[in-house]
């Protein structure tokens, strides 16, 4: 790791204060640090001064007036996952952060940093191959390369990577807003605003300004598809390991049992979490068929483009999109995390192998 | 500990004075006040400034949770954070965990059921069932099996003891269960 300087703000106008403070730059925000030491470590990020927020509070979760609930930007992933009101309210959001990454990683984590995550795309973590995110105009070797985990929608010539959030695949569902703030004060960012499609410049992940903090993570009133939300993440392993797909959905339903509401956002296949409103908009008023979830997989996927590799992505995104809904409607909130955990997962190992050599007859 | 220093300096254009700070640990119950760079991660402070040499460093990537340790009680890893965002806190590291020369109940149970083969692993699969057994109760969802197999999942074992690990950590859920409540 580079050589930086660190300072610990204990008020966000402190922290706001020491990164437009003079000296040499890049400063970065620290909170969970589970991203940005890595790349640090990694010589992709380069800070030249650390601002540590873990002390200007900012951890709360607590309901809006309008009926919504405040995630504050330094609550902690678990502490957010296991919080009541998210569990009751918005079990979305709960499955989505228990189906990524790691128990311990997840203590550490913030919600404020899962939005900034760089992408995995090993060619951007490997500093010897180029790559256009991490030095701009270097080209992206992606797009010739290795890229079973890559884009499929919204990619440009100059990058096909993707966002590697699972937590902000349900924010975008839910039509979260981020909060911001600055010198010149606070900012509402709508949550498909804040996440940029990679175009001519793949470098900015998102919309965030380079003076602004992010406070807190509003989601909006939505108990209407509390009872009806999946996360569904496909990956290569059951725990621990990126979406190659992931989907959010979500069904408000009316007594009779037709579709009042549709919500839908794919992760693992995008520079952004990627929603589509006119494949929820086709749901509503419909009853919630599978002949209704393959039109609105059609519709969310339309344009998708594979680069070889991923191109199992393109059937599986279909596929994963017409599962989620069905367990939506079920009710069956996630398939994989603690929240998609199958109530037998088989017998424990009874004993050791020396046990049972002790316990065989001998002949 | 100048190689310490050296080992951990940046391979280019160094600043002309390092970033040194005043950090306050109580590491196993014992404080220490130490002056350390601002680039020094929690795992390397352990290791190389106060020879707690236990807690691993396998990948650095927070990956394999070989450097698994309790920070103010939770399980993280160490070797994704910077000593420097700790002052104050309180570590408890696999060398922490028992009391004098009686075992962990964890770690004993581990013994008992043969769970592991190189070791390697073992301290934070230790450090890391310790942080559960705190956490079981708060996602109530699956079977016991289940949730210890996917709140354990931060901890790779290169030997494949899994099912071993998996049934010792329900040895002592069972127990600290039989003692009444959570754990």
């Amino acid at each position: 790791m580079r050589a930086f300087t660190f300072a610990s703000a204990r008020t966000v106008e402190d922290a706001l204060d020491a990164l437009a403070d003079g000296g040499p730059g890049p400063k970065r925000f620290i909170a969970g640090g589970t991203n940005l030491i890595d790349l640090m470590k990694e010589d992709v990020a380069r800070p030249a001064a650390l601002v540590d927020i873990n002390r200007v509070g900012l951890d709360e979760i607590r309901p809006t007036e309008a009926g919504g609930l405040l995630l504050g930007a330094l609550a902690r992933n678990a502490a957010t996952a296991r919080h009541p009101e998210v569990r009751r309210r918005y079990p979305l959001v709960s499955a989505a952060i228990l189906a990524g990454a790691s128990p311990q990683i997840r203590n550490m984590a913030t919600n404020g940093g899962n939005l900034l995550q760089r992408t995995r795309c090993h060619y951007f973590y490997d500093v010897g191959t180029p790559c256009n995110k991490r030095e701009p105009g270097e080209g992206c070797s992606a797009i010739e390369g290795l890229a079973r985990q890559h884009a499929i929608l919204g990619a440009s010539e100059h990058c096909i990577a993707t966002h590697p959030s699972d937590l902000c695949v349900a924010l975008a569902a839910l039509g979260a807003v981020v909060h911001v703030r600055s010198a010149a004060g606070q900012r509402l960012i709508p949550f498909e605003q804040f996440h940029r499609l990679p175009g001519d410049e793949p470098q900015r992940d998102t919309t965030l300004g380079e003076d602004e903090l992010i406070t807190a993570i509003e989601l909006p009133p939505s108990d209407g598809y509390a009872a009806h939300s999946t996360y569904l993440k496909v990956r290569e392993r059951a725990s621990y390991a990126f979406a190659l797909v992931s989907v959010a959905a979500a069904l408000d339903l009316d007594e009779d049992g037709a579709v009042r509401g549709a919500r839908l956002a794919l992760g693992g296949v995008a520079h952004k979490p990627w929603r589509v409103p006119e494949a929820e908009e086709a749901l509503v008023g419909a009853r919630p068929t599978p002949a209704a979830f393959e039109a609105a997989a059609e519709t969310a996927l339309a344009g998708a483009q594979s680069r070889g590799d991923n191109a199992f992505k393109i059937p599986l995104a279909h596929r994963a999109v017409v599962r989620a809904l069905g367990m939506a409607l079920d009710g069956v909130p996630a398939n994989t995390g603690l929240l998609g955990l199958p109530f037998f997962a088989g017998e424990p190992f009874e004993g050791t192998p020396l046990d049972r050599m002790d316990t065989e007859e001998q002949p | 500990m100048g190689s310490e220093i050296e080992s951990m300096a940046p391979e280019a254009a160094p600043p002309v004075t390092a970033d040194r700070h005043h950090v306050e640990l109580v590491v196993n119950e014992v404080p220490h006040r130490l002056e350390v760079e601002s680039w020094v991660t929690l795992l390397d402070l352990l290791r190389d400034r106060l020879d707690l040499i236990g807690t691993k460093k396998g990948c650095d990537h927070g990956q394999c949770g070989a450097c698994t340790v309790l920070l103010d009680g939770v399980r993280v890893n160490s070797c994704l954070t910077l000593a420097v965002m700790h002052d104050g806190a309180e570590v408890v590291t696999v060398e922490g965990l028992a009391e004098g020369e009686r075992l962990h109940p964890l770690q004993q149970a581990f013994i008992d059921r043969d769970a592991f083969q190189c070791g390697y692993c073992t301290p934070g699969q230790l450090c890391s069932a310790a942080g559960m057994l705190d956490e079981f109760d708060a996602v109530p969802e699956g079977s016991d099996v289940a949730r210890v197999r996917e709140l354990m999942s931060g901890n790779v074992c290169r030997c494949g003891a899994y099912p071993q690990i998996t049934q010792a950590v329900l040895d002592v859920l069972a127990a600290t269960r039989g003692r009444g409540g959570a754990a």
